[in-house]
């Protein structure tokens, strides 16, 4: 009896030692809470720092698509609800904008060695983000379809209406040309990469004084008409998921579209396989016979809250180091996004964002009033997309709602 | 009742209301008078995987006083209620003086983001309202005039539609309407246009909100007027059938006069109930085609932009059209209150 008992007391304390060991990452004790988008990249990352779990570390992740619309409120308290946000080049600015993350040189300092310096965003002296990939939008196109029609893949898009125009005549697709244009942040960004392409500068140098409403203007939203005349007549309400989803049911050949997102078109789920395995990525497109690519460079990265503990700021950086380190590489996450991490090889559904990148496109402007000329965009582009008014004024109607809106925030007098 | 355990009665509610009617309608009224300080923006080198650029970033030093010092922000007076996002008084006028006609002047006014979104909620209002009512009516004298034995499923399938979350109601139908569902197709074979998309036309887009609004709130209306018909006076129906009067007599000279004070009240509760109308525009992702003011306070809310004092200000004008909206009834109750 006595030998029986001693047996069950040494398995059971043998057992719970071997959990101490298990809390992964060399992490003590904390809490970390991760909000971000939703897409299969940042799910791995999310997995990654998961694995940092365990006996006194608790890893939690929120992963959505209207992660914007809640992480600003929700790193607000003291403590925050979120001590992580794996944000993007524009939506850093929102915690930015209210002092919501914390610089995080001490903690690279001393935990981050490993982490390469090319990954760290630095805004005025201060490392303020840890950034893991790079994202842009590209052409993203059907092989098949093309070689029906005897078309190379467009470079530009004036040729990209040309395809369209011949796979709508050879009645392959009515309408064969994709784009989230849904009335809001989507169709906004769609602008804004297009107004890149035609060379135009948003604000007046130095201001926040807007300067939209120029010839690139209206040669923007004039590509912008002739490209919707080939989509689904509902383009309105496409955001990327619709998008993507017509993509998947085979209704699309043409569209500029997400590198991250292109990776879940070109896998077997959703869709069939005359569509997923004819689906291609192809470098951004350019316009008006410009040399600047009509996209812009994004980079996805991870923070750490200000309203926490520096014990569980601690926690959430090593085990968001983890999250993003070699270690997260593998055959199934390799292809998933253009990762800045070290051992990474492109697969070639990545050769979009790539391409992009060799191509000198513009990096996405990281300015604290952007997000409101985003939203002026989203919210007075509809009227115009539908005929009802012209460019000139669109773009007058963008440019008095911005300026209301910089006033009202106190960037503009 | 004497005063003092009068007022014990009411401390409840009156705490509950003075809680989350009285505080919040204080503070939006405070917020919408004061707009956020004038950040102080310093040029910054930022640096990054793409190299670095020179750019300008919010000075927090500087503006966590500025905060610290007034937290509310900066007095603004009515400047938010007069800006373009708002009343837009300027191009009001503008559009006044330069507008060709009555209809240029209209359209020039839909093009303002608060008269668009107040055209539409108004709209949805006065054609919502008055058609739950009589859908509702049709549907209860119905139900009242089948077998007993069926009225207990039939009542439940009746209460359906408002039973289900308005988000989900909504999205379901969204679906359906899509060139692809099945009342999409059904209207193109019924209209013989093979490319006739509901979602891309604003008016089909403002009567389908309309139509999924009257399915929501119909079962409303139905269950009040069904309980209230319970109660018309047996004598009276009676009476009526033997001096000769048809079905439809009888409704019209009995039933209804008996049922117009519950018409008064279902008509006040959808007023206020429609005048906020918000999930359809969401899950019809319709804000292309159709704006309410409910939809502009969340818009202005949630994102990375939070305009606090302008969904404030749009907050404070929706509390006055619902008053507008109510005054005939407020009126009237005034009048009966003082007279007794």
């Amino acid at each position: 009896m006595r030998t029986w008992k001693t047996a069950a007391l040494t398995t059971a304390l043998s057992v719970l030692g071997a959990t101490t060991a298990m809390a992964g990452c060399g992490i003590e004790a904390g809490r970390v809470s991760i909000v971000g988008n939703e897409f299969p990249a940042i799910h791995t990352v999310a997995e990654g720092a998961e694995a940092c779990a365990g006996d006194g570390v608790e890893v939690k992740a929120n992963l959505t698509a209207d992660h914007q619309k809640i992480n600003v409120a929700g790193m607000q308290g003291n403590p925050a609800e979120y001590t992580s946000a794996i944000i993007a080049t524009s939506s850093i600015m929102a915690l930015m904008n209210e002092d919501l993350i914390r610089p995080l040189d001490d903690l690279v300092a001393a935990h981050g060695q490993d982490v390469p310096k090319r990954q760290l965003i630095v805004i005025d002296g201060k490392v303020m983000a840890v950034a893991f990939m790079a994202n842009a939008q590209t052409l993203v196109y059907r092989q098949d379809v093309l070689d029906q029609i005897g078309v190379a893949p467009p470079k530009t898009y004036e040729e990209l209406l040309a395809a369209a125009e011949k796979i709508r005549a050879a009645g392959i697709m009515e309408h064969p040309v994709g784009g989230a244009y849904a009335a809001g942040p989507s169709i906004a960004l769609e602008f804004v990469d297009m107004y890149i392409g035609h060379g135009g500068e948003f604000f007046k140098p130095g201001t926040a004084e807007v300067a939209i409403n120029n010839e690139q203007g209206v040669a923007t939203l004039n590509m912008m008409k002739a490209l919707s005349a080939y989509m689904n007549p509902d383009f309105l309400t496409h955001d990327n998921n619709a998008t993507a989803a017509e993509w998947e049911a085979g209704n699309v050949a043409l569209m500029n579209f997400w590198g991250s997102r292109a990776v879940a078109l070109v896998d077997s789920e959703g869709s069939a396989p005359q569509v997923h395995e004819n689906t291609r990525v192809g470098p951004p497109m350019t316009v008006g016979g410009g040399s600047i690519p009509a996209s812009a460079l994004w980079w996805d990265g991870w923070t750490v809250a200000k309203n926490t503990t520096d014990q569980d700021a601690l926690a959430t950086f090593v085990a968001l180091a983890h999250g993003t380190s070699p270690e997260i590489l593998n055959d199934k996450t390799m292809g998933q996004a253009v990762w800045m991490i070290d051992g990474y090889q492109p697969a070639p559904v990545n050769g979009g964002v790539v391409a992009a990148m060799e191509m000198g496109t513009k990096p996405y402007p990281m300015l604290p009033y952007m997000s409101l000329l985003n939203t002026a965009v989203g919210e007075n582009l509809s009227d115009f997309m539908q005929g009802k008014e012209s460019a000139e004024q669109a773009l007058a109607d963008i440019e008095a709602a911005y300026t209301s809106a910089a006033k009202e925030k106190g960037f503009l007098n | 009742m004497k005063h003092k355990t009068f007022l014990w009665f009411v401390l409840p509610s009156s705490l509950a209301m003075i809680l989350f009617i009285v505080f919040p309608l204080v503070s939006i009224v405070v917020q919408s008078l004061h707009v956020a300080h004038d950040q102080v923006v310093t040029t910054v080198e930022n640096c990054g995987p793409f190299g670095c650029t020179t750019s300008t970033i919010i000075d927090q030093s500087a503006t966590e006083a500025l905060r610290r010092e007034q937290p509310l922000g900066r007095y603004a007076g009515l400047t938010t209620y007069l800006d373009r996002r708002h009343l837009a008084v300027a191009e009001v006028g503008d559009a006044w003086r330069s507008a060709q006609g009555w209809r240029d002047l209209g359209a020039r006014m839909l093009n303002l983001p608060f008269y668009k979104a107040v055209a539409f909620t108004l709209a949805y209002t006065f054609v919502v309202t008055p058609l739950t009512i009589i859908l509702g009516f049709i549907v209860a004298v119905a139900v009242n005039g089948v077998t007993r034995s069926v009225r207990g499923p039939l009542i439940f399938f009746s209460l359906l539609p408002m039973i289900i979350t308005p988000l989900v109601g909504s999205l379901i139908l969204f679906w359906m309407i899509d060139a692809r569902g099945i009342v999409g197709a059904a209207l193109q074979a019924v209209a013989g246009d093979p490319g006739l998309s509901v979602k891309a036309s604003t008016p089909l887009m403002w009567a389908m909100l309309m139509v999924y609004g009257v399915w929501h709130a119909a079962p409303f209306a139905f269950i009040i007027y069904y309980a209230g018909l319970q109660t018309v006076n047996a004598d009276t129906l009676e009476s009526a059938m033997i001096d000769g009067a048809t079905r439809w007599q009888r409704i019209r000279f009995v039933v209804l006069p008996h049922l117009l004070p519950l018409t008064t009240f279902i008509a006040l509760i959808q007023i206020m109930d429609n005048f906020r109308v918000f999930e359809p525009i969401v899950s019809f992702a319709s804000s292309a085609h159709a704006t309410s003011l409910s939809w502009t306070i969340y818009n202005d809310l949630g994102g990375e932009t939070r305009q606090l004092s302008a969904a404030a200000a749009t907050s404070v004008l929706t509390v006055i059209g619902v008053a507008i909206l109510l005054s005939p009834v407020l009126v009237r109750t005034w009048r009966e209150f003082g007279r007794r």
